[in-house]
């Protein structure tokens, strides 16, 4: 079984894992970074949403083998230290989360989203994918919002 | 010790000390409070009779601690899987303690000996707001005894604010500097009733979800997140059609399959355990099962619709003269699809076995978990976790009941998750229905309303909403026929009612989904509504405040119609819909406006939603609560439900399984609640569905100029 070396949230790890094990499971299962929620498995409603050098990434359906040497950031990884990220930040003052499930990864989608547009337009916003069975899309927009202006 | 008065509610209850080494008080419901209190009670239990109810009948505990780091720790019953209720619990707390909001801190409480432990019905704010408050004020007056004993002053000179008492010359102390000897209060010096309305500050005042920081730095802790050493990731291979069996297994290339640790047979699949879920999915691929049939092989959407036809008799004969209009609806089953999947942890020991899991029905979990590893119920102990949504989903137990299972065969803790194709394909839905409904009227007055419905029998599981319910004493063939009969209010005046659900008897995994019956029966007798209005040349709002039932109803109403500036003139393509409902003692109204310009396409563009909730508790929580039926309004009357094929569910994940996304959102939702009556509170979960959904088909129905009948629509 190979190993892969990764930098997880500011960290270096080495893993042991088959080359096709997606991303989540070495996260969750052999790393214990809880934060990535498994929703579907097929990256179709992205509650495990994170970065991979930066970019917005499904760790369900991205191999480990694709993220060697690479940098993974996952909702753990986002703050910096007690210091929320400006999302976050937007998040908790719009009160966004019911059951939370699947606000990490919705979190990660717009931190993603920010870093290459500054000021999203509706139509913008209307092209992130994140399932929210909840239904907290209006006040997911309106942190989306208030986030671009932080 | 305490009296069980209940202005708002009419619960029976009581609370009383409990004895600790600090301040410990807890409040308890049910119909034998009596009988068993006083052991727990260091003071003399009173009690008030009430109207009895279904969950507090069979008994609910609520405990209230002081730590001396001054921390209020509030063990609550009621599990919390994203309607916020342990924030609003914290906030009655709160207010009746005069502690800051921050100090409240609620825990999730393990599985008790009450079977009234339970969420469902919109029952928990109804059932806990006069005990809880009750408990709080004990606490308050037994920590300003406490203070005026220590200083040697008059009880009634001190006040409290801020998680502290303090007294007119300046001294203060804080809840926990005070917890221990407020402990051994018995009497206290001061009055121990709650406040009245006018005095509060925390109730009725917005406050974001206590879990909030939590979640957003993905610290909160779900199901399958709890670090239980040695757990080992499991998945069940479950059979190709609905309930079928395991006939044989040939597990070799799955036992031969790096990181695979077991393969076990339960009744409900194959389980295979992993060192990874990765490796636990490969190795189920890899089984080579022989499935039997289930119950329902034979069955597709074509025979449900044919038998819910059969099922529903036809209507009277109409009065000579008179006129009438028809309709007739069908609503597809529809999965509850939480974002978790049903997943749970368990540890199971020779004598004893601990379970991890959201569940909202944490005794009825304990008991069937012990039940299934054949051990005693008090050698079972359910943490209850934060649940990723429920929606009517996390009152069945099947992967308790399958983690404990496999634990037990395995000799070790494991950790068991439902894809989400097994969830989808196996979990649970909400019963397929039809509807046909006839309203008579004649020279202008409305004569009668006829509404015979039929739907796949209903599996109401452990909710507690039937607890109480005999449906042979009441004269009805089955617990949903009683059920849908007394819970299905028609807020108008239409005459003469008759009202009937039959149900069908097909072996399909369902359960109560948000808001049960009334998320399509409801809905669609606010379509008659539309159609009544249609066919007499009125406006179909200005209709509904004509024959709504009572002024409450028509006020509400009229709000709606001033806040939503009704009538507006709109694009082609474009109208507004109407849907109002009463039921969880209260009332709620929604109009919406869609964009149906592409009718394959269409887009609710706002919501407007107003409510008459009585005593609003957190207006914050009310909000997000109605902002989510708005989006089961949508979700189950414009695209997302599920298939039946030869036995199985077509659908198996969110890419067809079409649950709205973002740009299937309406980007404007406004809520309005209707001033405080403070005479009632009212359940705020499941209130807004029927009111919204039916507002979207009617918003559809109107842009489009056709009458919805079928849903989901785009299905």
């Amino acid at each position: 079984m190979p190993t892969y070396k990764l930098f997880v949230n500011g960290e270096h790890v080495s893993v042991d894992a088959p080359a096709d094990m997606p991303l989540l499971w070495v996260l969750r299962d052999l790393l214990g970074i809880t934060g990535p929620k498994y929703g579907c498995g097929i990256g179709a409603c992205r509650a495990c949403t994170s970065h991979l050098n930066g970019k917005e990434i499904q760790p369900c359906v991205v191999p480990i083998a694709d993220c060697a040497n690479k940098h993974i950031t996952t909702i753990e990884g986002l703050a910096d230290g007690e210091t929320l990220h400006p999302v976050q930040q937007a998040w908790l003052e719009e009160d966004v989360p019911q059951c939370g499930f699947c606000q990490p990864g919705q979190i990660m989608a717009t931190a993603a989203l920010l870093k290459t547009n500054k000021n999203p337009s509706d139509a913008d916003i209307d092209a992130i994918a994140n399932v929210c069975r909840c239904g907290t899309y209006c006040r997911i927009r309106k942190a989306i919002k208030k986030a671009a202006q932080a | 010790m305490s009296t069980g008065t209940s202005a708002v509610g009419r619960r029976r209850f009581i609370t009383f000390l409990v004895a600790a080494p600090t301040l410990t008080i807890a409040a308890r419901l049910g119909i034998d409070v009596t009988a068993d209190a006083p052991a727990m009670a260091a003071g003399r239990p009173t009690t008030t009779s009430s109207e009895p109810t279904t969950e507090a009948d069979l008994g609910t505990t609520y405990v209230l601690r002081v730590t001396s780091d001054n921390r209020i720790i509030f063990e609550s019953p009621k599990a919390d899987v994203g309607q916020g209720i342990s924030t609003a619990l914290a906030m009655l707390i709160a207010e009746d303690l005069d502690a800051r909001l921050t100090d409240v801190h609620s825990e999730l409480a393990d599985a008790d000996n009450l079977p009234g432990q339970s969420v469902g019905g919109s029952r928990s704010i109804r059932d806990a707001y006069d005990p809880v408050r009750e408990m709080a004020a004990q606490a308050r007056a037994r920590l300003v005894t406490a203070a005026a004993r220590r200083w040697g002053v008059a009880a009634d000179t001190l006040t409290t604010r801020d998680t502290a008492v303090h007294a007119p010359d300046g001294r203060s102390e804080t809840y926990g500097a005070l917890a221990a000897d407020a402990a051994s209060v018995t009497s206290p010096d001061v009055a121990t009733t709650p406040k009245p309305i006018s005095e509060h500050t925390i109730i009725g005042t917005p406050a974001s979800q206590q879990e909030g920081r939590a979640i957003v730095t993905g610290a909160m802790r779900f199901s399958l997140d709890v670090a239980v050493d040695g757990a080992l990731p499991t998945v069940v291979a479950r059979p190709p059609t609905i309930y079928g069996t395991v006939e044989s297994v040939d597990a070799s290339d799955t036992e031969a399959m790096s990181g695979v640790v077991a393969v076990t047979t339960i009744p409900t699949g194959v389980a295979v355990t992993a060192r990874t879920f990765h490796e636990a999915q490969r190795g189920r691929e890899a089984l080579r099962v022989t499935w039997g049939p289930g119950p329902v092989d034979d069955v597709s959407d074509s025979t449900v619709n044919e038998r819910l036809a059969q099922a529903i008799p036809p209507f009277a004969d109409p009065p000579l003269l008179s006129d009438h209009v028809d309709g007739r609806f069908e609503f597809a089953f529809v999965n509850h699809a939480p974002m978790e999947t049903n997943a749970a942890t368990a540890d199971v020991r020779p004598n004893s076995a601990v379970v991890w899991s959201s569940t909202k029905v944490p005794n009825g979990t304990r008991r069937q978990v012990a039940e299934a590893i054949g051990l005693p119920e008090d050698a079972v102990t359910v943490h209850v976790t934060r649940g990723g949504g429920s929606f009517g989903r996390r009152l069945s137990s099947e992967a308790q009941i399958e983690a404990a299972l496999v634990s037990q065969a395995l000799g070790r803790p494991v950790k068991v998750m439902w894809t989400r194709d097994d969830d989808t394909q196996h979990g649970r839905m909400r019963p397929a229905s039809m509807h046909r409904m006839r309203i008579t009227y004649l020279a202008g007055e409305m004569v009668s309303f006829e509404n015979l419905s039929s739907a796949v029998q209903l599996d109401f599981g452990l909710s507690p909403v039937i607890i109480g319910i005999d449906p042979g004493a009441l004269g009805y063939p089955s617990i949903g026929s009683a059920f849908f009969a007394l819970t299905q209010h028609t807020p108008y005046a239409l005459g003469t009612e008759t009202k009937e659900l039959n149900e069908v008897p097909f072996e399909f995994p369902t359960a109560t989904w948000r808001s049960v019956y009334s998320g399509h029966n409801r809905a669609a007798e606010e379509l008659m509504m539309d159609r009544l209005a249609s066919k007499l040349g009125k406006d179909p709002l200005g209709l509904r405040i004509a024959l709504a039932n009572d002024q409450p109803a028509k006020a509400l109403l009229r709000r709606l119609r001033s806040e939503s500036a009704w009538g507006t003139a709109l694009p082609a393509g474009w109208a507004q819909g109407i849907g109002y409902h009463e039921e969880y003692d209260g009332r709620a109204g929604c109009v919406v406006t869609i964009d149906a310009t592409d009718p394959a396409a269409p887009r609710v563009t706002s919501a407007l939603v107003a409510a008459d909730m009585g005593i609003p508790v957190n207006p914050m929580g009310l909000e997000a609560q109605f902002m989510g039926s708005v989006m089961d309004g949508i979700a189950s009357i414009l695209r997302a439900g599920n298939h039946i094929d030869s036995g199985s569910v077509r659908e198996s994940s969110f890419a067809d399984f079409l649950w709205p996304r973002q740009r299937h959102a309406p980007t404007n939702f406004r809520l309005v609640l209707m001033p405080t009556t403070g005479t009632s509170i009212a359940g705020a979960g499941e209130i807004a569905i029927p009111a919204a959904a039916a507002a979207v088909a009617s918003a559809y129905g109107r842009a489009t100029g056709t009458q919805p009948w079928r849903f989901p629509l785009n299905f």
